[in-house]
């Protein structure tokens, strides 16, 4: 079978970085030189689990004396009794290769994480930068020496190949997009194809050990189709050969995701002398509103949260966030939302430092300056009047009612955010008349005398007699079966106009005899106008 | 009397009071905004348990929006979001708007606030007064609030003339107290006409409204009625026609008593 790989994937070049021993070389690097030196007797990086310590990485003099990662500690005691131990580090590790990342970007535009010790970078059309492929590798290569860190790295088409190259192939390896691209890789392990170890053993025991057993099978015919049973429910590609097979080959697209840093805009004040009045707190605060606007304005973005972070002499921190309906960076309005939250701040014996920090902004294009002085003139704008009203009143309090799919009236209506995008939902079919007003909670009502047809001809309601004059109905709306019990009764809806003019819209709840209560109760949902 | 009254005065003020008097005698009507100009603070006084105090401030404030001239370079199609205020006394006692009963081109324009108190209503009244995104503004208040005083009015008042953004304050279960509104209103619900194809069904909505105050129209009580558009107004009683023919003696049979 020839392997056919669409062109777009064979002129991509994609170097892969594996780090073999990265906690291990992290833990040497981030000492000093006690750390080197230990690093030339057996030692072990360990984390505690609930069966005692295991080991998590292990030097070379460590596994010369049979350390391996994954052992417990007790049973690498037994190997090597002088073995010494220091904890791991996970979240610092992956922070590591965070940075790491970045850093990886000297040698192309984008890279990604390949965690926990591998890294991904994109260097298509980039090595004549460094002079070809191999001194690109020798770049890395002689990069990463000098930062003691012990790599292998390969360069292939595919992110899958290159994975496969740089954990189980030659060190520096290079891989061409055309010729028989497949029959490279044949020789590779099947644990290149990065599986679940589930899926190695099963693997292992069909007798399928390299990937030229794969790739043999699919030539001979019917063996893809086999494997393709087999893992048939399996759909995550680190479950599934044959996925990882055609990610490998190019013939499926791998999504990646790119590492971006970003920065939060961060301002901060220390202050001389700590600060215990209101007064001289708004005046700080207004600076820093003009600090961030200004930081802001630089990288053409608003913010939409705010934090302000108050520390305190005794060693308190008050933090007052706020968030906004919509990207701004308008100091004097970024002020007056904040000053009606510093009421109730304690200064105790006074604030000595205040940051702010825009943990959520959003891009927003320059505009004419100077808003707040046109606000007295042309009014503010809808932002800025949600964002008051939402800072006073609570963000429940200020809402939008959209429609929901349901039969159900006090259903059909939800209420939400009033700037977020109004939810896609069908037109509403005008067949009958709704109320203007609905009542939070139907309220019952006691029927004094009813029509033989059913309805009430008379009725009380909150203290109050209505004379029913004009009538129209009913109106049937059968519970919601799928979402509500059994038990539900349905209800019939009329619109009613009373002696002085009133119209009302009440429901009988449930009929007679339907099996499911007594005699059907009358309720009062809606105000008609 | 009232000859020697106006004889007495200077010509100038003589003047004034004529010219006042002429523009006072212009009965109010629907789609007067295409001559007047919106009316900026109006109150519309109602019973609880009756929603016509809503339909009634619904139905005046898109009477105006349609009839008001648009000015040169404004968008034809007017998509500016409504504000709705309710204190939770006035949620409770005559319910919050309902999507699906709005007017068709209202239903997806609306936000609304629930305040906790009468302040808090207040303010986001004026906020919204001040905001130029919305079309205009209603508030419902329950009860006579110690901060709904006649201040608090002027404040609104002048906030909405200043910015143009028109008011109208649904006021519950509320005394005729003092306030700056520029039109008073004291509604109830009128039994509706029959539709016309089922004529046991409750028909359009129907009020009758009585002006009791207004700064430039005699006061006057009418039965008006709103279908989905437009919003029609009757003659109620021929008794309210002789009150205001003597609407300037009217006018002193006020003024006596507050000169004493």
């Amino acid at each position: 079978m020839s392997a056919k790989t669409p062109d777009a994937v064979s002129s991509r070049r994609i170097l892969s970085i594996w780090l073999p021993a990265m906690a291990m070389d992290r833990w040497r690097n981030a000492g000093g030189d006690d750390r080197r030196a230990l690093d030339s007797r057996p030692l072990v990086l360990i984390a505690d689990t609930a069966h005692g310590p295991r080991i998590e990485a292990a030097n070379s003099a460590g596994m010369a004396a049979g350390a391996r990662r994954g052992m417990m500690l007790a049973d690498a005691r037994t190997l090597c009794p002088d073995i010494v131990t220091a904890p791991s580090d996970p979240a610092g590790d992956l922070a590591f290769l965070e940075k790491l990342a970045i850093w990886a970007r000297r040698w192309g535009p984008w890279s990604a994480m390949d965690a926990p010790d591998g890294l991904l970078v994109d260097v298509t059309a980039v090595p004549h930068l460094f002079g070809g492929e191999e001194k690109l590798v020798a770049d890395v290569e002689a990069a990463f020496a000098r930062r003691e860190l012990g790599l292998r790295c390969a360069i292939a088409p595919t992110a899958g190949a290159a994975w496969a190259l740089s954990h189980f192939g030659p060190q520096g390896a290079i891989l061409e997009g055309q010729g028989d691209f497949e029959a490279r890789l044949a020789d590779l392990p099947v644990a290149a194809l990065r599986l679940d170890d589930d899926v190695l053993t099963v693997l292992r025991r069909l007798g399928l050990k390299r990937l030229g057993d794969l790739t043999g099978i699919e030539n001979g015919g019917s063996g893809r189709d086999a494997i393709q049973r087999r893992f048939r429910n399996r759909k995550s590609p680190a479950a599934n050969p044959l996925i990882r097979l055609d990610q490998i080959l190019g013939r499926v697209p791998e999504p990646l995701l790119p590492v971006v840093p970003q920065h939060m805009p961060l301002v901060q004040r220390r202050l001389m002398e700590p600060i215990r009045h209101r007064q001289l707190l708004d005046k700080v605060v207004e600076d820093l509103a003009q600090d961030m606007a200004r930081e802001l304005e630089g990288r053409g973005e608003g913010a939409r949260r705010l934090e302000l972070g108050m520390w305190r002499v005794d060693g308190e921190v008050v933090v007052r966030r706020l968030e906004m309906a919509s990207a701004s960076r308008e100091a004097a309005h970024i002020c007056r939302l904040f000053a009606a939250r510093l009421d109730d701040v304690d200064a105790g014996f006074g604030i000595e430092m205040l940051r702010l920090r825009a943990s959520w902004s959003e891009p927003l294009a320059l505009e004419q300056g100077d808003i707040e002085a046109a606000v007295e003139t042309h009014g503010t704008s809808l932002s800025a009047c949600i964002d008051r009203l939402t800072v006073r009143l609570g963000a429940k309090a200020v809402s939008r009612p959209v429609a929901f799919a349901s039969h159900i009236p006090e259903r059909a209506q939800r209420w939400q955010p009033p700037l977020d995008p109004e939810p896609a939902s069908q037109g509403e079919l005008a067949f009958h008349k709704r109320p203007l007003k609905m009542l939070d909670k139907p309220e019952r009502i006691s029927v004094l005398y009813a029509t033989p047809d059913g309805y009430p001809k008379r009725f009380r309601w909150r203290g109050g007699v209505h004379e029913v004059t004009r009538v129209e109905g009913p109106e049937r709306i059968a519970p919601e079966w799928w979402r509500e019990r059994g038990s539900t009764r349905l209800r019939d809806y009329y619109r009613i106009e009373d002696d002085r003019g009133r119209r009302y819209w009440i429901y009988r709840l449930g009929i007679v005899g339907d099996g499911r209560g007594g005699a059907p109760d009358w309720y009062l949902q809606g105000l008609c106008a | 009397m009232s000859h020697a009254d106006l004889s007495s005065l200077p010509i100038t003020a003589f003047e004034d009071v004529a010219a006042l008097s002429a523009r006072r005698s212009v009965r109010w009507r629907p789609g007067l905004a295409a001559v007047q100009g919106a009316a900026h603070h109006t109150e519309v006084f109602t019973a609880s348990g009756d929603a016509a105090g809503a339909g009634v401030a619904l139905a005046l404030a898109l009477d105006d929006l349609q009839h008001l001239p648009r000015a040169d370079g404004s968008e034809a199609d007017d998509r500016r979001n409504v504000l709705w205020v309710q204190t939770r006394d006035a949620a409770r006692l005559n319910g919050r708007p309902y999507r699906a009963g709005l007017p068709q081109g209202l239903q997806s324009r609306l936000i609304h606030v629930m305040a906790e108190k009468a302040e808090d209503a207040l303010f986001a009244l004026e906020e919204g007064l001040r905001c130029r995104d919305f079309a205009f503004v209603i508030g419902e208040m329950a009860g006579n609030a110690k901060a709904l005083d006649f201040t608090a009015s002027r404040r609104l008042t002048l906030t909405s003339e200043r910015h143009g953004i028109p008011l109208f304050l649904v006021r519950i279960d509320a005394a005729h107290d003092l306030s700056s509104a520029r039109m008073r209103w004291e509604v109830a619900s009128a039994p509706s006409a029959p539709p016309e194809w089922n004529a046991q069904a409750p028909g359009d909505p129907a009020w009758k409204a009585e002006l009791f105050r207004a700064r430039s129209h005699a006061p006057g009580t009418w039965t008006l009625s709103g279908g989905e558009t437009s919003l029609t107004a009757s003659k109620a009683r021929e008794d309210t026609d002789r009150a205001v023919a003597d609407w300037t003696a009217g006018l002193q049979h006020r003024r006596s008593p507050r000169a004493r």
